[in-house]
């Protein structure tokens, strides 16, 4: 076989295809956003609304007519999955937004120093709320990780089939689902039938999120240990390392930075629970410092009173609930780099 | 360090299907033993046997006596943890642990059974365990690394170095060559023929040069068909196994006239 290099093949290849510039999407952004200011009226939803059809419609049917259909069709995917990634980040960056806005103008130091004990109108803070959140999601983070953790070891190394582990799964399944309010209401009949009618406190309130709280830590957990890779538990066992010493040595540490964000996960989703922990850990004015007695503020708790139910004037309350709501997403956003650290320190080690 | 297995009519089940029937054999010390069959005729399952780890697999059981020098390690009160700490084992695919480093991987058998070592007795065993793998020329100066930064070869030079650093009586290889290239699978021959002067070791293998060149006996394994028991054909020395077969299903499977 031989190379032909004459000028005429090299025009007549057959795997040459039609192909718009590098620039065309880009071009085409631009232009649909300005047929969509145009026909939008200047307003925003509109305008982009209007410009992202153009853009996504155009640039199929100008792909069409110049590269043919696979890559319109390709085109035509990409832009519809670039579409709904942006469409999905609009209200993360929204609320970020909004809650800096507002709540920037009372995250000082009295803030985080001052209780609402006597406080009314301006100044004050939210110290017992900011403290109440930390005890009480701390408390509820004790309880759940053990028993989370443990139900998860057994339904992924013991269970195996057995009746007790599906009937397990099952319930872990039905708790994931519980309306919040329920738990709530669970943890202050509970604390009720214990210590006598009508305890709330910072107790109450972590068992009322710990109730919301294993079922993911379970559910998180089992998916971890279940793709740890087989080889692994039998290269253990094949050393003679009893089954209890390989969980506990090999599988958990191969999984351990999936564990711990799905731990924090967990934590994520209960810290900004708020009827459950109205109903068991109660509501207050002052700092407690104290779980086992009196009600404890937390800081849900506090942004719905502060914004619900405010004193006269109103602006500092809701300055203080704002404040309140970006404090709680930080403390998330905290508890997520945390993670990521305990993650990347514990991942197994790949690489030379 | 060195022990004799001898198998008395060994039935392996997985829950109710029979895998393997009716398997009587002797195997010697200090040699190298071949398992040798096509796929599904219930080698592994055998090999797997030899350190319970067959009832590792849920339902999975076994029938007769199994002896490692006239001591039953199917008998009653036998711990299975027991057993593998003496008979070690190395599998198809390498699979160093990814959390530990080289040298932690050397001695985790050791040291998930507590056995306490000073810092300098745990360099030593983890050198010899690695010379004795062939492997500390190339990784004696970075020991601290992941074991999975290793090449395949060399990962599974690593977990030869694992089994022998526990000084077993008898070392099992299920495939240990089948995800290597021809260099490493050469270094793990070698390997195998200078272990052998220490242990009894019993390696499976789809490779009929590999059983003829690194083993002193043979067993070849059958089965009749599908959903039917593997069954020991024949076993006999390897020269004997590969000129003169006294079965002419083993003939037939080793110059490739099988099925």
């Amino acid at each position: 076989m031989s190379v032909t290099t004459n000028s005429s093949s090299k025009a007549l290849n057959p795997l040459k295809a039609g192909q718009l510039p590098r620039w065309a999407p880009w071009a085409g952004l631009g232009l649909a956003l300005i047929v969509g200011l145009v026909f939008g009226g200047m307003k925003v939803a509109a305008s982009t609304l209007i410009a992202a059809a153009v853009f996504v419609v155009g640039m199929h049917v100008l792909s069409l007519y110049v590269e043919g259909r696979r890559r319109a069709n390709d085109r035509l995917a990409q832009h519809i999955v670039y579409g709904m990634f942006m469409l999905a980040l609009v209200p993360l960056v929204w609320v970020s937004w909004i809650a800096v806005k507002n709540g920037l103008a009372r995250l000082d130091a009295p803030f985080f120093t001052y209780s609402m004990r006597n406080i009314v109108g301006e100044g004050g803070g939210a110290a017992h709320a900011i403290y109440g959140t930390l005890y009480v999601t701390g408390i509820a983070t004790a309880i759940s990780v053990p028993i989370g953790l443990l139900t998860a070891i057994y339904l992924a190394e013991y269970g195996g089939n057995s009746k007790l582990a599906k009937g397990i799964t099952f319930f872990v399944d039905v708790m994931t689902g519980i309306p919040s309010i329920v738990a709530g209401l669970f943890a202050y009949a509970l604390m009720a039938l214990l210590f006598g009618p009508g305890t709330v406190n910072g107790i109450g309130g972590a068992i009322a999120l710990s109730v919301l709280m294993i079922p993911v830590v379970v559910r998180s957990v089992e998916e971890l240990l279940r793709i740890v890779p087989n080889e692994l538990r039998e290269a253990a066992y094949a050393l003679g390392v009893p089954k209890w010493k390989t969980i506990l040595s090999i599988v958990i540490p191969t999984a351990i930075s999936g564990i711990v964000s799905g731990v924090i996960l967990a934590i994520a989703r209960v810290i900004g629970e708020t009827a459950p922990l109205m109903v068991a850990a109660g509501f207050t004015q002052s700092l407690n410092n104290n779980p086992t007695q009196g009600q404890m503020m937390t800081l849900p708790v506090f942004v719905y009173d502060s914004y619900a139910h405010p004193g006269i004037p109103r602006q500092p309350y809701w300055d203080r609930a704002w404040a309140g709501a970006l404090t709680l997403i930080l403390i998330v956003m905290l508890l997520n780099l945390i993670g990521r650290v305990i993650a990347a320190r514990f991942a197994p080690k790949a690489g030379r | 360090m060195s022990k004799r297995i001898e198998a008395k009519n060994l039935d392996i089940y997985y829950g109710s299907f029979k895998a393997v029937e009716d398997i009587s054999m002797v195997i010697e010390p200090r040699s190298v033993t071949a398992f040798i069959g096509p796929s599904g005729c219930g080698k592994s399952t055998m090999l797997r046997s030899l350190n319970r780890m067959h009832e590792v697999i849920p339902g999975a059981y076994v029938e007769g006596e199994l002896l490692l020098d006239g001591h039953d390690l199917y008998g009653p009160g036998v711990d299975p943890v027991n057993v593998r700490r003496q008979i070690g084992m190395v599998f198809q695919r390498p699979n160093p642990f990814p959390t530990m480093s080289i040298k932690e991987n050397v001695l985790a058998g050791l040291k998930l059974n507590n056995r306490k070592m000073k810092g300098s007795e745990a360099d030593d065993v983890a050198e010899r365990a690695l010379r004795g793998a062939n492997l500390w020329e190339e990784v004696k100066n970075r020991l601290s690394l992941p074991g999975s930064g290793l090449s395949g070869g060399q990962q599974q030079r690593l977990c030869i170095a694992r089994a022998i650093a526990m000084q077993p009586e008898v070392l099992l290889m299920d495939e240990p060559c089948s995800a290597l290239d021809p260099i490493s699978t050469l270094a793990i021959e070698d390997l195998i023929q200078e272990l052998k002067d220490s242990y009894t070791i019993v390696i499976v293998t789809h490779n009929m040069q590999q059983a003829a060149r690194v083993s002193d006996a043979t067993a070849f394994f059958n089965i009749a068909g599908t959903g039917a028991p593997g069954k020991l054909i024949e076993m006999g020395p390897t020269d004997k196994i590969f000129s003169t077969p006294d079965q002419k299903s083993t003939e037939d499977y080793i110059t490739g006239r099988f099925g």
